[in-house]
């Protein structure tokens, strides 16, 4: 804490950066975005296991993205989200600096987007442990089973697009369910339109999604909705063996193939 | 049960399956009239949401099927389309979509008799399976009476 | 109106809600499913859980449904055949556990469905709509009726008024007309209530903030800028005003399905970026803080100016449902604090 402190009240003191996001204390004893102006207000930076917001986010912010140039605290959600956001052309290397944290929560010297890409590749990439085992009980049950959980859960949805909103990689300025020429996915919260709208977004995400469970954390109704993302992670690295966010030049996995992709149902 | 006509839907290329649906034709091959053909410049352009509309709005079954593997009119989209089905047909399993109901397939231009024989064997397994009921059942839940 | 006082035990009240079903009335109250605890259709009591502060999500879908159907149209040969809403379909409901926020909410819903136009499906559905409240004996930090002229045991918007007292038993306080039909009819079930000190039994909920001061003073807090620097952390998801029982906002498409349209409107917020888009391409309100200053500024400007009610009801559901601490009650205390320099 101290050491990402430090770092902060440098950058803003050399006028490296104008704005550091970070971690502050909340209400109630939640966690809320800190944003560093002055340097003495890096002293009310913080990080402990309660810090587990996307705070890449910002980066896409309008607002934010004309504050200047901008350091970032940055667990390894937050690093990878950098480095998907920077190979989809969305920040540029110039305009950011990331204060990452290593998996001991020990801030790291990276410098350079390459520089943070080796330390990713020393990282465990795993999802975690809970979602992991979800994903996998879903599996294991019949299709029927699967398709009553799916329509259970998501008829609660009440289409606020929340997931939508906190997902940093949710950046279209107008997105699909806006356009009504053709209307694609029903506007409204009936469960057809539900399953519509989750499919999508899990698709759109496929091989972008960093596993940050910003969506789920964002629902209103605790729907577990990133695990239909995470599974799209689990998906593109099987059969395409890619991670998102782990290099901050990438193809983005579903505009790009390769001539021997394998797969076992194209008769 | 045996009164049940499946309702197909076939997304297909325009240069190599909906060619051999043609050659089909002037061949004289007959095929199941449940197949409703839907003509794509190259499977590339196939969204996946065009496959949720289809069951949505009462499709039992789908053929999607294009050029070979090197064979696209357009070079990749093929590839590209190859790419997309994997990931969407690994996520619309898990959704409870019913995957076997989509049927994925290359048919070249030359292929007339083979695309009779999937669109057959395809709907005589559609129609064994029966009606796919969980979209429409979905659906028909319009909340217009629904609160909360 | 005087209240009326009348106890009812728990064994009667679990035969009310019997007796009402039997009626074919739809019983509304909070059910816990998962970590979530919603308003679901009951057939007896026993489904309804007390184990909460306010529920996840409002009671306004009750009358104002997250999607709702408005009419329908048909393409046929001789044109469009339109179909008006069977306003007979609608069902008479009864909300069982609405908190005193919930119940007050209902009052800004009811102010803004029948403003300028009445809405006849929102007054349909809320005449059908039996209310009975009740009272709050825990609170938590995110609470803050108290601060807009609300409070734990307040009846304003309940027909009935239910509050927890000693043996499972409840204080009943017979409201509107509408209570008082319904206790009458179901007379053997509310007995004479003695002198009870309700009080006792309420939650305590400091006041926060002085709400009259905020409504005078906020206006020409236009263009203070704390509204930047409250709402840049805000990412701009809509759960607020989805959750809020105050909020109103709708959107309305038609959707077609073959030869069958129907016209639908759903629940909308003024916090999405494109809710003020033009089709010219220009938006009013581009950036956050636009959007937040005017989602308070509804509530505590624009709501008391046009309807004479604060737009707000201090049940905290935007603040526990918002994932980036935005905290409303936070925000107007420091809004009250500017104000007052």
């Amino acid at each position: 804490m101290e050491s990402i402190r430090k770092k902060a009240k440098e950058l803003i003191e050399s006028n490296a950066v104008q704005l550091v996001i970070g971690y502050g204390e909340g209400s109630d004893n939640a966690v809320r975005t800190l944003f560093v102006r002055k340097p003495e207000d890096a002293d009310k930076l913080i990080y402990d296991k309660r810090c587990v917001q996307n705070l890449a986010f910002y980066l896409m912010k309008h607002e934010v993205k004309h504050m200047g140039k901008i350091g970032i605290v940055a667990p390894l959600t937050v690093m990878r989200t950098v480095l998907q956001l920077a190979s989809e052309n969305q920040v540029k290397e110039a305009n950011i600096v990331v204060l990452g944290l290593g998996a001991d929560n020990s801030l790291l010297n990276l410098n350079s987007f390459k520089e943070i890409q080796e330390h990713i590749a020393t990282r465990d990439l795993l999802l975690p442990e809970k979602e992991n085992a979800r994903i996998t009980e879903i599996d294991g049950m019949s299709k029927e089973q699967r398709w009553d959980f799916w329509t259970d859960e998501l008829s609660r949805c009440i289409k606020c697009y929340a997931c939508r909103a906190a997902c940093p990689m949710c950046y279209c300025i107008r997105c699909q369910v806006e356009c009504n020429q053709p209307q694609w996915i029903t506007a409204e919260a009936t469960p057809m339109g539900n399953m519509e709208w989750h499919l999508m977004r899990a698709m759109h995400l496929a091989g972008r999604c960093v596993n940050c469970g910003e969506c789920a954390r964002a629902c209103p109704l605790d729907i577990p909705i990133n695990l239909l993302t995470y599974k799209t992670v689990l998906t593109v690295k099987d059969h395409f063996n890619v991670s998102a966010g782990t290099a901050a030049e990438m193809e983005s996995v579903l505009s790009s193939y390769k001539i021997d992709d394998k797969e076992n149902f194209i008769n | 049960m045996s009164d049940f006509e499946p309702k197909i839907v076939a997304f297909v290329c325009n240069w190599c399956t909906y060619a051999g649906a043609d050659l089909a034709g002037t061949s004289r091959i007959k095929y199941a009239p449940n197949v409703k053909m839907i003509r794509f410049p190259c499977t590339g352009r196939i969204d996946f949401m065009l496959l949720m509309k289809a069951f949505a709005h009462g499709a039992d079954g789908i053929i999607i099927s294009g050029c070979h593997p090197n064979d696209c009119h357009y070079t990749s989209g093929n590839f590209h389309a190859r790419r997309r089905w994997i990931a969407f047909r690994e996520l619309a399993d898990f959704m409870g979509v019913d995957v076997n109901r989509v049927f994925f397939s290359w048919v070249s231009a030359a292929e007339g008799a083979r695309w009779a024989e999937i669109v057959n064997k395809f709907t005589a397994d559609i129609k064994s399976q029966g009606p796919y009921t969980s979209f429409a059942d979905i659906a028909s839940i319009e909340q217009k009476d629904a609160v909360l | 109106m005087s209240i009326e006082k009348k106890i009812v035990s728990q064994a009667s009240f679990e035969k009310l809600v019997l007796q009402l079903k039997e009626e074919g009335k739809r019983i509304f109250a909070p059910v816990k499913k998962g970590t979530i605890i919603g308003f679901d259709e009951i057939s007896s009591l026993q489904e309804m859980t007390n184990d909460y502060i306010v529920t996840k999500q409002s009671a306004k879908s009750v009358a104002f449904p997250k999607a709702e159907k408005l009419l329908s149209f048909q393409s046929t040969k001789e044109g469009v055949m339109m179909k008006d809403k069977d306003f007979n379909a609608i069902p008479e409901v009864v909300l069982i556990g609405a908190r005193p926020c919930d119940a007050a909410g209902f009052n800004s819903l009811n102010a803004i469905f029948n403003w300028d136009t009445q809405d006849a499906l929102y007054t349909t559905r809320f005449s059908r709509t039996t209310i009975i409240g009740i009272s709050c004996s825990k609170s938590d930090a995110k609470c803050f009726c108290t601060s807009v002229n609300g409070n734990p045991g307040s009846t304003e918007g309940s027909d009935i008024l239910l509050t927890l007292i000693d043996n499972g038993n409840y204080l009943a306080e017979i409201v509107t007309e509408k209570g008082t039909a319904l206790a009458s009819k179901y007379a053997s079930l509310f007995e004479a209530a003695p002198e009870v000190d309700k009080e006792k039994y309420l939650a305590n909920v400091p006041v926060a903030f002085d709400v009259d001061a905020v409504l005078k003073g906020i206006v020409s807090s236009f263009d203070n800028p704390l509204w930047v620097e409250q709402s840049l952390r805000c990412i701009s998801c809509g759960a607020c005003a989805f959750v809020c029982p105050t909020c109103a906002c709708f959107d309305i498409q038609d959707i077609t399905i073959g030869a069958e349209h129907s016209r639908k409107r759903s629940w909308d917020s003024c916090g999405f970026s494109l809710f003020t888009i033009h089709t010219s391409g220009h938006n009013p309100r581009e950036v956050q803080s636009q959007r937040w200053r005017q989602r308070v500024m509804h509530k505590f400007a624009y709501m008391p100016d046009r309807q004479q009610i604060v737009g707000c009801v201090g049940c905290g559901r935007c603040s526990r449902a918002c994932s980036v601490d935005m905290n409303l009650k936070e925000h107007l205390i420091n809004l009250a604090e500017e104000i007052a320099k």
